[in-house]
């Protein structure tokens, strides 16, 4: 049988910061009206959250949306139930100008975890990382790629970049929470 | 390397996360228009010493198009302002007129 | 003679030597000391020699200003050349080497050109290797390069081993310096409540003022730096940072800084160095000020110092130059006569420029016991490798008789001290001329602006010309209060600290010595000690024109080497505006530029070396292809595979293999690099009509058409299959290298044109592996997996389908790039491997085999497809490709339509698409010309073609091309001449583009 694999495959590096590989992560693109109520139903519906405002990610274990433009949300759930949760989506919006795109595949998901996770992402990101609240998404560039990121938990933080660059980026983290890199 | 501010998603990020996309506010002209409006649309671009329009988009961010009103020799921004409008919103009209008082206007 | 004195110190450790190699030579030193303090401290005077005339040269600085004393540090791959002795801080095993001489530093053959130094002057170059011009290449540039330069480059070969890093910093206030100034800034800021960083490039906090013997707030320097240091630690909303230099101040606000985290600490882990990319709200550069030289024959001899480092080697690594003899235009240049008499070397006399030097500090050296002589300077310095004398002057004559002559080791000179500009102008700060104190200064009304309009960067300190520390710290308070207000601190900066410092006599401009120098005094007063520049060449380039002070500095080189003239600018254009018998404002200065002082590029390309370079972008296929033979070739920066390279086989064998199985069995195409893009809304097609040249919105849902993409000149950009998903989505299918350049168009016309149709797209390119089952047993092989009806009926050529190919959610696109039987199937990118290795595994019996993009090349060639990037190079219309057909009539408007109507697009000489034959069967050379006799006005021949593709078909065992030939159509059969190598001219036929299975019977099977 075809099993899905993601990229890494559960890869881990420690440094002063631990990088893994988050595995598979359903994901669902979701644009249209975010102000609607089309929208907030069918995304109440299909994960329990309320549509977040200007760059803010609400999450509850393991579902979570987050918002990528004005006119598009990033669902999350479990990777073996998108999609459905991506066809409930598109049921719920039926009538409505909305797009639901099952985007699973697409993507790499990392955690990084030490309390000195910033300090490895700020030699990727051109980010105030103190400025960067829990509950606050931040689309950006990690060196050379796109990558969005926010604060999963204490010491935690989660980045989605495409899933042709995974290695890429994983090779970013880990020289960038490489042993004797720690800012001080 | 400038600052620019995204009106869209909020995020004041370094040019780096933007792309460049060149003058804005261009009309389009499609068939049926004269040889010259149709040049002066293709390649007749401003290039003032001063006040200028231009088209960015937040590439690395939420990918959406906004128009940055700033001057080209002090590189001061006077502001950004989504791009789904013809010309510049009139409080970026006013506070450009109030900081510089000889510009001769949009247009 | 040079020595370490038996006692003093305040930086160096006695308890922890280190050892050393300079040109091989064993030597050691102390933990603290620089490499410039420990050679001097073991007597080695002599550093390197000269770039033009090979003159022996030494120490003159203490600091990132030193122009001479540079070596080559390290061996092998960490070999770097041109590092100043003067800011390499010391540590165990380090090796350093001379640089610039031939054979030997001692004893250098080519110090010969110093014997005839009138031969290099100014503009020499210029002046005398015009003729004979064969001789330039051959002759004199060899020569030149031998003799002139300064370190060498590194092995090519050779990779730095050592790591780098790019840190994004953000400050309200960030403050450049970390003496007095800087911590009393950061500490005003600090104290307001701003987000303070504070960086220092030496390893020290506190600058100078512990050498000058300042006190602050009644204590010593050094306590209340100490206090200051812990204060500032102690402020969460601080952060300090040693060996960190501040490289460029750039547009709003954004600051690099060079911090050099291991360079003294070999074998460390981590980063050898960060570059700092830092936005700052407000930025204080409290960068002090640097000492100038004094212009007397022979101030370059080794020995001859700034003032101020003699007096930094004795306090700071307790290092004397030996007998010294002060030279001086001020007051400041005391306190060096005094700080060597306390420590009980002997200065024999100090030379004042001025007519009486009555200050305090002068007082207090007349206690000493130390001789003064007024309104004199120095004749000429005397010596060979080092100072062995001097002969002094009236400074008001001409030089030409001396009044004294005096044995000494060493000249310590101070000319006077200029602010450290540089970070204050790299964006347009502006500069005034301070005459009292004979230097520029920042101008604080003529700041650099940042985004807001405002200001941006402050000085303070020295470097806002307070030269002394009293009023240094005042400024710097003031300064780092303001700028903390400026961004919205509120807090209470507190007061600056008090600073005692005995009051200072006017300097005298002093800028040749004697002031009325003959011609051979002045050829031998060096300027710019790095590039060898004396008074004496600037004095010819004003005669010769130069006015503009750029262009002086280019005729001369004046202020052009590695140390970008820290300590001859200002000297220099002084010499120029008195020879243009003009005030020294009007002269003006030349550019400060960034990096302050050099940045290596390991710590500029940061993390992006090896493996991290670029951006790989790989398919879920990438390690099957990377374990199966493969030859890359980059797609954007997408690796795709070229071919699978067999045992015993070349790339051009392999390549025949998989074009002859994918036309007889099977062939299997990653095509996961293709762009896919979700277009989907009310008005999708609508808005597709408008980016096709073709009609897309008349497309039925199951159904795929073929499409043309343009610019608004017209001119093709991409191409690729539609399918229409349902009534309101579509699915683009976009080149590999264009899925993220198409997706961004479409954003473009959607967001800025036509933001009122109701369209989204979704870039859906990895979310799929697509896999294209290519050859007449591809139906077969896919029939096999099951799940699905692939059969002719139920999925006729160019429509699609959905459904679950062995266990597999799948779509199936039956389309074909390669003229056979082809179904192009997309599963889900985290199956793809998994549906790949089924295809292989399930197709093995039927002859399924993997090809590569120049079978794919090959396969739509032998059909005249075309392909973007090919047969279009931004400058073709689809007119040009014969593909009028997929021109829509009906369409009032798409992009490019008005593009293609202008008449050079209707103009019937246009070159156009077609095939060729080779008489002789040969494979035409890829983008060949088709000359024809004459040549243009260039003197080149004449063309009226050029070939776009070109392969060797397996399929047809010869040679195909395709090539756009004037009215090329209209003339089949004709022979046209392509230009080969070598002048060789290759005949070929003009024929019909498609030259397989003309008729569709194998695409439409």
């Amino acid at each position: 049988m075809a099993e899905a694999a993601s990229v890494l495959d559960g890869a881990r590096y420690t440094g002063f910061v631990t990088v893994a590989d988050a595995g598979l992560r359903g994901m669902i693109t979701l644009r249209g009206d975010l102000a609607s109520d089309a929208v907030a139903g069918a995304v109440k519906d299909a994960v329990g959250l309320g549509v977040p405002g200007q760059r803010r990610v609400h999450a509850h274990g393991d579902r979570a949306v987050a918002w990528m433009s004005p006119d598009e949300l990033l669902v999350m759930v479990p990777y073996a139930d998108a999609s459905e949760v991506a066809g409930k989506l598109a049921q719920a919006l039926a009538g409505a100008f909305a797009t639901v795109a099952n985007v699973s595949d697409a993507r790499a998901v990392f955690t990084l975890s030490g309390a000195a996770a910033d300090d490895a992402l700020c030699k990727l990101c051109p980010v105030d990382f103190a400025q960067l609240g829990a509950g606050e998404i931040r689309r950006t560039r990690a060196a050379q790629v796109a990558v969005a990121l926010w604060r999963s938990g204490e010491g935690e933080v989660t980045l989605v970049c495409f899933r042709s660059v995974a290695e890429y980026v994983f090779g970013l983290l880990r020289n960038a929470a490489a042993p004797g890199g720690e800012l001080r | 390397m400038l600052l620019l501010t995204c009106p869209h998603c909020g995020v004041t990020a370094e040019e780096t996360e933007f792309a460049p996309g060149g003058e804005a506010h261009l009309k389009r002209f499609g068939p049926g228009s004269d040889d010259d409006a149709f040049e002066a649309y293709m390649f007749n671009r401003k290039n003032p010493m001063g006040v200028h329009f231009e088209r960015w988009r937040h590439a690395y961010g939420c990918g959406k198009w906004f128009i940055a009103a700033r001057c080209t020799v002090t590189l001061e921004v006077f502001g950004t302002y989504p791009a789904q409008t013809t010309e510049p919103p009139a409080g970026i009209v006013e506070t450009i007129k109030a900081k510089r008082p000889e510009w001769e206007g949009y247009k | 003679m040079s020595r370490r004195l038996a006692s003093g110190g305040r930086l160096i450790d006695r308890a922890r030597p280190l050892k050393f190699t300079f040109n091989d030579q064993h030597m050691s030193g102390f933990a603290g000391d620089t490499l410039a303090s420990a050679m001097l401290g073991r007597g080695q005077v002599l550093a390197g020699r000269s770039f033009k005339y090979h003159r022996p040269r030494g120490v003159v600085a203490s600091g990132a200003e030193e122009p001479n004393a540079l070596v080559g540090l390290g061996k092998g791959e960490r070999f770097e050349p041109n590092q100043r002795t003067t800011t390499t801080e010391l540590f165990d095993g380090l090796s350093a080497t001379s640089q610039n001489h031939w054979p030997s530093l001692e004893f250098d053959l080519l110090a010969a050109n110093n014997l005839v130094p009138q031969f290099l002057t100014a503009g020499f170059y210029y002046k005398t290797f015009l003729r004979p011009r064969a001789f330039w290449k051959h002759v004199y540039e060899p020569i030149i390069r031998r003799s002139a330069g300064l370190g060498r480059a590194p092995d090519a070969e050779s990779r730095d081993p050592d790591r780098y890093e790019l840190v994004y910093g953000f400050a309200d206030v960030l403050v450049i310096g970390g003496g007095v100034a800087g911590l009393q800034a950061a500490l005003a800021a600090g104290r307001a409540g701003a987000r303070v960083m504070l960086w220092e490039q030496t390893a020290h906090w506190g600058g100078r003022a512990p050498v000058d013997g300042v006190e602050i707030d009644g204590q010593p320097a050094d306590s209340w730096i100490k206090s200051a240091v812990e204060a500032l630690e102690g402020m969460e909303n601080v952060s300090l940072r040693l060996r960190c230099m501040g490289a460029g101040v750039h547009d709003h606000g954004y600051v690099l800084g060079n911090e050099r985290v291991a360079d003294h600490l070999p074998g460390a882990s981590g980063p050898r160095q960060r570059l700092w990319r830092v936005r700052a709200d407000r930025v204080i550069t409290a960068t002090g000020a640097i000492e100038r030289p004094l212009s007397f024959a022979g101030n370059d001899l080794p020995g001859v110092m700034l003032a101020s480092a003699v007096r930094d080697y004795v306090v700071n690594w307790a290092v004397s130059p030996g007998r010294t003899v002060v030279v001086t235009n001020n007051d400041d240049a005391y306190r060096t006569a005094i700080a060597l008499k306390e420590a009980g070397e002997d200065v024999p006399v100090i030379a004042d420029a001025r007519d009486e030097a009555t200050g305090a500090l002068p007082q207090k050296a007349r206690d000493l016991g130390i001789r003064i002589m007024t309104g004199t300077g120095v004749q000429k310095v005397k010596g060979g490798k080092t100072v062995t004398g001097v002969a002094l002057c009236r400074i008001d004559s001409d030089g030409s008789t001396h009044t004294e002559v005096l044995d000494c080791d060493a000249v310590a000179m101070s000319g006077g001290w200029s602010p450290v500009v540089h970070l204050w102008s790299h964006c347009g700060g502006k500069l005034i001329w301070d005459d009292a104190q004979a230097f520029f200064r920042p101008d604080p009304d003529r700041p650099p602006l940042g985004h807001d309009g405002a200001g941006f960067v402050a000085c303070a300190g020295a470097a806002s010309g307070a030269l002394g520390a009293g009023d240094g710290l005042a400024d710097a308070h003031a300064a780092g209060a303001a700028a903390a207000r400026d961004t919205g601190a509120t807090g209470d900066a507190g007061h600056p600290a008090r600073a005692e410092a005995p009051e200072e006599a006017p300097l005298r401009q002093v800028w040749i010595m004697p002031a009325r120098a003959g011609y051979a005094l002045r050829m031998k007063m060096w300027l710019d000690f790095q590039n060898d520049v004396k008074v004496s060449d600037v004095q010819l380039a004003a005669r010769e024109g130069y006015h503009s002070v750029e262009h002086t500095k280019r005729y001369t080189t004046l202020g052009m080497a590695t140390d970008q003239g820290k300590l001859s600018n200002i000297n220099g254009l002084a010499v120029l505006s008195d020879a243009l018998d003009q005030p020294i404002p009007a002269t003006g200065t030349t550019t400060f530029r960034p990096p302050y002082t050099p940045i290596t590029l390991g710590a500029i390309s940061g993390e992006a070396k090896g493996d991290l370079f670029q951006p790989l972008r790989r398919t879920p296929m990438h390690d099957w292809h990377a374990a199966n033979g493969v030859h890359w070739e980059p797609v954007g920066q997408w690796r795709r595979p070229f071919a699978y390279l067999r045992a015993g086989e070349d790339v051009h064998q392999s390549v025949n293999r998989e074009v002859l199985n994918a036309r007889s069995n099977i062939g299997l195409l990653d095509a996961s690099t293709l762009g896919k893009i979700l277009v989907s809304g009310p008005d999708a097609g609508r808005f597709l009509d408008m980016l096709y040249t073709n009609m897309m919105s008349t497309l039925r849902p199951g159904k795929c058409r073929y499409g043309l993409m343009c610019n608004e000149n017209g001119f093709l950009m991409d191409d690729g299959v539609v399918a229409r998903l349902d009534e309101q989505s579509f699915l683009v299918h976009t080149t590999s290298g264009g899925a993220d350049h198409i997706h961004g168009w479409m954003e473009d016309w959607l967001q800025c044109e036509w933001w009122d149709w109701k369209v989204h797209t979704v870039n859906l390119t990895e979310q799929f592996a697509q896999i294209a089952v290519v050859g007449p047993k591809a139906r077969a092989l896919l029939e096999r997996l099951g799940g699905m009806d692939l059969s002719r009926e139920a999925l006729p050529f160019m429509g699609w389908a959905e459904g679950t190919l062995g266990g597999v959610r799948a779509r199936v696109f039956r389309i074909s790039f390669s003229g056979e039987l082809s179904f192009e199937v997309a599963v889900p990118a985290a199956q793809g491997r998994a549906f790949w290795d089924m295809l292989l595994h399930q197709g093995r019996d039927l002859g399924v085999m993997p090809y590569g993009t120049e079978a794919l090349h090959i396969l739509r060639a032998e059909k005249g497809f075309i392909m973007i990037g090919d047969e279009t190079d931004g400058t073709v219309i689809p007119q040009d490709l014969n593909l009028n057909w997929a021109i829509s009539k009906k369409k009032d408007d798409f992009l490019g339509k008005r593009g293609m109507e202008r008449v050079a697009m209707t103009d019937p000489d246009r070159w156009k698409l077609v095939g060729l034959e080779t008489l002789d069967g040969s494979v035409l050379p890829h983008g060949a010309l088709a000359v024809v006799e004459g040549v243009n006005a260039n003197g080149q021949a004449q063309t009226e073609g050029r070939v776009t593709s070109s392969y060797y078909s397996a399929t047809l065992g010869r040679g195909i091309a395709m090539a756009l030939v004037r009215r090329g159509p209209d003339r089949m059969g004709e022979v046209l001449r392509f230009a080969g190598a070598h002048d060789a001219r290759i005949e070929a036929r003009i024929v019909d583009p498609v030259l397989h299975d003309k008729d569709g019977e194998k695409l439409h099977g």
